[in-house]
């Protein structure tokens, strides 16, 4: 079995303009994953699994991920000029300060290929897709006329996760009704708060359905 | 593998030999179309087939999932790592022993822990007495969606009764078993336990005799089941398709041989292979796979070890594993299983997924089932072998 950093320059020779990254994974599993970018990836799958080498020809399994938008807090070490007065003639000097600084990492959603070798039985080889944010840019081309077994698994992501997979040929939801509208597997998914039909009237659930139930009076839209 | 040298020669496909596949109708055009299920008794559960019939004949099937749909992965993201574990009964119910595994075992990748030998040992007699119980009762069904209503599933129910008292009197439940453990196992097995389940493991060879004599030469099943549902090998592997469906097709894979998870590279078995891909073959890769089984549970009886069951330096309380990743999968009985977790350091999974064979398997079903007739579609689904609760989870 080729290392990830080699079979990243063997996807960089084959594939001219091929944008692969490798992600290390620190856990003792070391499965290190291959990030490919999604303009050039089913050309790299296609080498993936035509390869002689690696013929990996067998995707297991795919996966959506959802990495919403965080804020970090980093330390930085700013230097920087400052007016000061020294014997009563005002001079600049420079001064080395350490801020505390908050940011916003954007966040993003990823499609991950676990792929096995059937002919040379070794893997797995983990792809990864990222979508540019989560919200109106969320297409990544499908792998489905690649690997068959990505149909289902792409269907439940687009599902579950709301990411397009471009060029699936039946992309429907697969598991939660055609009129259902959110995205259940997403961090930030808020149920619903129409408990009209929860059979277990509980404390909280009571009260949810009736603050839902005077909104709904209010606005007048009834049932 | 003569017949199945096929599979791995690099030949040119034409453009989009793998897609599915489409067939037209050839009387005056007029499709009844029928919903075959939730409620229908051949689909094993709630399972909806929309299918498009010319006369008999199947033109288009599309499989409907989600009536059991809870989200397992959601519930399993939002709850403990340990707290996870009852939950992988509930996916295939009839299996909860090599679920638990599955999930232990992509666990123990994440965490670099370590198993006992005995441990090891108790959960490779656990999964073959559960492929044993799960194959028989599967042949069973089988035969019952045929129209032999009765008699070859009682004699399988009576045999997977026998497994499921060892599975009680050990874990305490007959198929919810929330047995494994990460680093091991919950409760040692007792002198007499092992007694026991040598004495069941006797009388298998008997059963698998007894059903063999009494279905695999009957004439009505292989006019049924030869010919029928034909899956070509090089579709099989394209589309995932794995377990005794994948050898059915004749493709040599194992993941038992394979990857060599646990202590699978101390025993000696055989990988049954089919030459056709139809019915009859994964019917007959599961009838010898439960002979092989029963040559495991054999060896695995005589040479388990003493010892502890549980790696003394296995944390239960505040266990967080190291943020990364790990994908670990068995050989289910009905596929190949894996978890895909992914940790944040946190007491809960960052992401928990389920790889699940019977949907994956299902991938191919219409493309098995065209120019079928509609008793046909009941036996070629029936031999893909799926379990509702994980194909929706």
């Amino acid at each position: 079995m080729m290392t990830v950093e080699e079979i990243k320059a063997a996807i960089e020779a084959a594939v001219p303009g091929a944008d692969v990254e490798i992600v290390a994974n620190p856990s003792p599993s070391a499965q290190h994953s291959l990030r490919i970018g999604p303009r050039s990836a089913a050309a790299v799958a296609e080498f993936l699994r035509d390869d002689a080498e690696l013929a990996l020809d067998y995707l297991s399994n795919v996966t959506g991920v959802d990495w919403p938008d965080r804020e970090v807090t980093e330390k930085v070490t700013v230097t920087r000029a400052v007016a000061k007065i020294v014997h009563d003639a005002e001079k600049a000097e420079e001064e080395t300060v350490e801020e505390t600084r908050k940011r916003v990492v954007p966040g993003y959603m990823e499609a991950v290929y676990h792929l096995y070798s059937m002919e040379k039985k070794h893997g797995p080889v983990a792809l990864r897709m990222r979508t540019e944010n989560r919200t109106d840019r969320v297409e990544l081309p499908s792998l489905t006329h690649i690997w068959r077994s990505a149909e289902f698994q792409e269907r439940e992501i687009f599902d579950l996760y709301g990411i397009v997979f471009a060029g699936h040929p039946d992309l429907r939801r697969l598991l939660m009704w055609d009129n259902f509208k959110d995205h259940p597997m997403r961090r930030d998914y808020v149920e619903p708060d129409d408990f009209e039909y929860e059979p277990t009237a509980h404390d909280e659930v009571k009260t949810r359905a009736e603050a839902h139930r005077a909104a709904v009076a209010g606005t007048g839209s009834g049932e | 593998m003569t017949a199945t040298a096929g599979v791995f020669v690099r030949e040119t496909k034409p453009e989009g030999w793998n897609r599915p596949r489409t067939i037209a109708p050839d009387g005056d055009g007029e499709l009844l179309e029928v919903a075959m299920g939730p409620h229908h008794p051949s689909t094993h559960g709630v399972f909806r087939m929309d299918v498009a019939l010319d006369g008999e004949r199947v033109i288009r099937l599309k499989p409907v999932f989600g009536y059991l749909h809870r989200n397992h992965e959601k519930i399993a993201e939002g709850a403990s790592y340990l707290a996870a574990m009852p939950y992988t009964d509930r996916l295939d119910y009839f299996c909860s022993l090599t679920n638990n595994w599955a999930y232990a075992l992509a666990v123990e990748k994440l965490t670099g822990q370590q198993v006992p030998e005995r441990a090891e040992y108790l959960r490779v007699i656990l999964a073959e007495l559960t492929r044993v119980q799960n194959h028989a009762s599967s042949i069973g069904f089988l035969i019952q969606e045929m129209g032999a209503s009765g008699t070859p599933l009682m004699y399988a129910f009576r045999e997977r009764e026998k497994i499921l008292d060892l599975f009680e009197s050990l874990t305490g439940s007959r198929m919810m078993c929330n047995y494994m453990r990460f680093g091991g196992c919950r409760v040692d097995a007792t002198e007499s336990w092992l007694e026991a389940a040598g004495k069941v493991v006797i009388g298998l060879p008997g059963f698998v005799d007894e059903i063999d004599r009494l279905l695999t030469g009957n004439e009505i099943l292989m006019a049924r089941c030869q010919g029928v549902g034909v899956l070509r090998p090089d579709l099989a592997v394209n589309a995932g398709v794995s377990g005794p469906m994948l050898r059915g097709s004749g493709v040599n894979y194992d993941v038992r041989k394979v990857d060599k998870y646990g202590i699978y590279d101390r025993f000696k078995f055989r990988v049954p292979l089919g030459d056709h891909g139809d019915i009859y073959d994964r019917y007959m890769v599961r009838m010898l796979e439960m002979r092989e089984s029963i040559g495991i549970l054999e060896q695995a009886l005589k040479e388990i070890p003493a010892g502890p069951v549980m790696d003394p330096k296995a944390k239960i309380r505040g266990f967080r594993p190291k943020a990364g990743e790990a994908y670990g999968r068995i050989e289910a009985p009905k596929g190949e299983l894996g978890f895909y977790l992914i940790s944040d350091g946190g007491p809960n999974p960052y992401r928990y997924r389920v790889r699940p064979p019977s949907l994956i398997n299902l991938t191919v079903l219409e493309d098995m089932c065209l120019g079928h007739d509609v008793a046909d579609v009941v036996l070629i689904f029936g031999s893909v072998d799926i379990v509702l609760g994980e194909v929706d989870r």
